[in-house]
C-alpha cells in the first residue's frame, strides 16, 4: 500500500508508470449541456448550461484496473463517451487529457478510437443486429488483412470458449453470458492497450461477474489497463486495483482498493460512509450531520440482495 | 411454409371477392343512371318505352344488385370478365391496351421516386441539422402538402404551354398511326407525367427514410462502430443500409397503392390514356364490369406488392428467416448455448 499523493491520487501495488507517465490521464475534465430552461414556459424558454461532469480527474496506469464506482445514471456514461471522443452536438467539454504520456484533443481521441482506447459496452444491444456476430468482432479497421482478422477473431474465440458456430450467429441468438463474451472479444480484436468497460456486468450474480473480471485481470497483467464503469462497489473491491469513487459529477477520492480496509485511510468523507455503509461493516448508514453537500444519506443510496451485495440504486437509465 | 402459402392464397381470394362486391354495390348505390349517363338525357327522353327498356337491359340497370353481381361473378370465374360498355369491348382487352401505358408510367415512378427518395432521406438522416437536411426536408415537406393534380397541372402549364418542352397530353403524337409511334415518342409523352408521380412520391419516401436514419444513427451499435473507429460514412455502408433495408422495403410496397392512386389523378390532367383515366370514365358512365375489372387488378397489384415486401424481410432479418423457418430463437439459443459449454 502506497499512501503517498500525486496526481489527485495514491497508488495500488500495482500500479506502474513505464516511461514515467500514466496510460491514461484526464484532468479537470468538465461536461455540461446547453439546452433549454425546462422549468420556464415554452416560448420564453432560455438556454442554460448544465453541468454534468464537473473538474474531474482519474488515472489509469499500466497493469491496473481502476474502477469509477457511482449511481447509475449520475454521468459515469458521459465519461466513458468523453474518453472515447463522443461528444454531442450540444455538449460543451473542457479539461485536459493524456494518453500514454501524449496530450489529446478531440482529433486525437478520435483517431484512439479502436486504436489503442477500446469500448465494452453493456449489451448485447451493442451489436448491430443484422450482422453475423463474427464479422462484427473481426470489425473493419484496415489495419490487418480479412484473414487476419478472421484469425484473430478464432484465437479469441478459441480463448473465450466460443465454439466456432457462434461467428455465424446473430445478436439476438446470443445468451446473456455468451454477449458478454463476443462484446470483450469485440474490444479486444482491436488489440487495445486500454479497455474503458461501462458497466459490462449487468443482470450478473457476484461469481458470475467476478469471473468476467478474471478476463479484464488478464488483460491488465498483460500490460493493459482497464478502466471500469461500475454501480457495484462490492465488485469493484473485490477485482480492482485502485477505486474513483464518483459523486455529484466528480471524482472525490480515487485510491487504492487496500484503503478500504479501514476508513481512517480514506480522505472523504462520502468514502468513509461508503465504507461503513458495506455488509461487513454493518450497513451503517450515516446519521444525518451538519453537512450540507449531502443531502441524501449514503444508506438510503444502497439496495441489498440476498446475497449480501451492495449496489448503488439505480436512478434511471445510465444515459447522459 | 406451406401453410403460409396456403393462408396466403385464403387471403387473396377474399380480397378478391371483397374488392368486386363492393365496386358492384358502389356502383348500384351511385346516383349515376348508366342508361342515362350513356345516351344522353335528351336522347333517352324522346325514345319510346320499349327502346327505353331496351338500353335498360344493355346497361344492366334492369337487374337487382345481386343478380348482377353473381353473373359477372360466375363469368368471371371462368375466366370471362364481361364486357366494358363504354367501350364496347370485352373488359380484358380495354385493361390490356391501357396497362401497358400506366404501368410503365407507375414503374417509372417508382423506381425513381424510390431510389431518390432513399438516397435524400439518408442524406439528410446522416447529415442531421446541415443545409442538405434542411434543404431536403423543405423540399419534402412542400411536395407531401402540394396535390398531385395540381402540380400536375403547374408542370403542365410551365413546361408544355410556356416552355413547350413536353406535349400537352395523351400517350402519342396526334395524327400519327399508332405503328409508326416511335419509343422516342412514348417515352416523350410519358415523361411529364412520370416526373408529376415520382417528385410527389420521392417526399414521403424520403421524409420516412430520413427518421429511419436518424433512430438508426442514433442506436447503440452505430455508437459502438464509432468507438470502434469506423467512420461516419463507413457506418452508413455497413450497419446502415443494412438496417434500413426493411423500413425502405415496407416503404417502397406500400407505396405502390399511393402511387396507382395519384396515376388515376395525372392520367386525367394529361389525357394519358392509362387505366386510372379507364377508371374514371368507368365510373362516372356506371361501367361496372370495366370499374370492377380495373379494381381487381389494381389490388392484385398491391396485394402482390405487399406479398413480395412480406418475402424480402425473410431474406433481409434473420430474425423472421428463423421464425418462418419454424425454428424459434429460443431453440436456436439453447441449442448453442449447450454448444457452448
Amino acid at each position: 500500500m502506497d499512501g503517498e499523493q500525486h496526481h489527485h491520487h495514491s497508488h495500488a501495488a500495482t500500479s506502474a508508470h513505464p516511461g514515467h507517465h500514466h496510460l491514461l490521464t484526464v484532468e479537470d475534465l468538465s461536461v455540461s449541456f446547453r439546452m433549454y430552461d425546462e422549468d420556464a414556459p415554452y416560448f420564453s424558454a432560455k438556454q442554460r448550461e448544465v453541468a454534468v461532469i464537473e473538474n474531474l480527474s482519474v488515472s489509469v496506469h499500466v497493469g491496473e484496473i481502476v474502477a469509477v464506482v457511482g449511481a447509475s445514471g449520475s454521468g459515469k456514461t458521459l465519461l466513458a463517451d468523453s474518453i472515447m471522443g463522443l461528444f454531442e452536438p450540444n455538449a460543451l467539454v473542457s479539461g485536459r487529457m493524456w494518453f500514454d504520456g501524449e496530450e489529446m484533443d478531440a482529433e486525437g481521441l478520435a483517431r484512439l478510437r479502436g486504436h489503442g482506447i477500446s469500448l465494452v459496452p453493456q449489451s448485447v444491444q451493442n451489436l448491430d443486429p443484422l450482422m453475423k456476430v463474427g464479422r462484427q468482432v473481426e470489425g473493419f479497421g484496415a489495419r490487418h488483412g480479412a484473414a487476419e482478422a478472421k484469425a484473430a477473431r478464432e484465437r479469441l474465440f478459441a480463448r473465450y470458449g466460443l465454439g466456432p458456430e457462434v461467428a455465424d450467429m446473430f445478436p439476438f441468438q446470443l445468451s446473456g453470458g455468451m454477449a458478454r463474451r463476443v462484446l470483450l472479444c469485440c474490444a479486444l480484436a482491436d488489440e487495445p492497450r486500454l479497455i474503458v468497460a461501462d458497466e459490462p456486468t449487468p443482470g450478473l450474480d457476484l461469481p458470475l461477474a467476478v469471473r468476467a473480471m478474471d478476463d479484464f485481470r488478464a488483460f491488465a497483467d498483460d500490460g493493459g489497463g482497464v478502466l471500469l464503469i461500475t454501480h457495484d462497489i462490492e465488485l469493484a473491491l473485490r477485482v480492482a486495483d485502485r477505486i474513483a469513487v464518483f459523486k455529484d459529477g466528480t471524482v472525490v477520492e480515487e485510491t487504492a482498493v487496500a484503503n478500504f480496509a479501514s476508513p481512517e485511510l480514506l480522505r472523504s468523507e462520502f468514502a468513509r460512509e461508503l465504507w461503513h455503509a458495506l455488509p461487513e461493516h454493518g450497513f451503517e448508514a450515516p446519521v444525518a450531520q451538519d453537512d450540507t453537500a449531502m443531502h441524501v444519506g449514503v444508506g438510503e443510496q444502497f439496495t441489498c440482495s440476498p446475497t449480501p451485495r451492495v449496489a448503488f440504486k439505480d436512478e434511471g437509465r445510465d444515459e447522459c | 411454409m406451406l401453410r403460409y402459402a396456403a393462408g396466403q392464397v385464403a387471403k387473396f381470394v377474399l380480397l378478391m371477392l371483397a374488392v368486386s362486391l363492393v365496386t358492384f354495390a358502389l356502383v348500384s348505390a351511385s346516383p349515376v343512371d348508366p342508361a342515362q349517363a350513356n345516351v344522353g338525357q335528351a336522347a333517352l327522353a324522346s325514345m319510346g318505352d320499349a327502346k327505353r327498356a331496351q338500353v335498360a337491359s344493355y346497361w344492366g340497370s334492369d337487374l337487382p344488385f345481386h343478380e348482377r353481381y353473381l353473373n359477372w361473378l360466375a363469368a368471371a370465374l371462368h375466366g370471362d370478365f364481361g364486357t366494358s360498355l363504354r367501350f364496347n369491348a370485352p373488359v380484358a382487352d380495354v385493361i390490356a391496351t391501357r396497362a401497358g401505358n400506366t404501368l410503365a408510367l407507375m414503374a417509372v415512378a417508382w423506381v425513381v421516386g424510390g431510389v431518390l427518395g432513399f438516397a435524400l432521406g439518408v442524406a439528410a438522416g446522416v447529415r442531421r441539422g446541415s443545409r442538405l437536411d434542411a434543404a431536403v426536408k423543405g423540399y419534402c415537406y412542400l411536395l407531401a402538402s402540394t396535390p398531385v393534380f395540381w402540380l400536375a397541372l403547374v408542370l403542365l402549364v410551365v413546361f408544355s404551354v410556356q416552355l413547350g418542352w413536353f406535349p400537352m397530353g395523351f400517350s402519342a403524337p396526334i395524327g400519327v398511326a399508332s405503328s409508326d409511334v416511335t419509343l422516342a415518342d412514348a417515352l416523350h409523352h410519358m415523361a411529364l407525367p412520370a416526373i408529376t408521380l415520382s417528385v410527389t412520391g420521392v417526399a414521403n419516401i424520403a421524409l420516412h427514410t430520413r427518421e429511419k436514419t436518424i433512430d438508426v444513427m442514433e442506436s447503440d451499435y452505430v455508437r459502438f462502430a464509432r468507438t470502434r473507429g469506423e467512420s461516419t460514412w463507413g457506418i452508413v455502408l455497413r450497419h446502415g443500409l443494412r438496417n434500413l433495408a426493411m423500413p425502405a422495403i415496407t416503404l417502397q410496397f406500400a407505396s405502390i397503392s399511393e402511387i396507382f392512386g395519384g396515376s388515376v389523378l395525372v392520367e386525367q390532367v394529361f389525357s394519358y390514356p392509362g387505366l386510372g383515366q379507364a377508371a374514371v370514365t368507368a365510373g362516372l358512365g356506371g361501367d361496372a364490369a370495366l370499374l370492377a375489372g380495373i379494381a381487381v387488378l389494381s389490388a392484385a397489384l398491391v396485394f402482390g406488392g405487399n406479398l413480395v415486401a412480406n418475402l424480402l424481410y425473410g431474406v433481409v432479418d434473420p430474425r423472421i428467416a428463423l421464425r418462418r423457418g419454424k425454428l424459434s430463437a429460443h431453440a436456436a439459443n439453447e441449442t448453442a448455448e449447450g454448444g457452448a459449454l
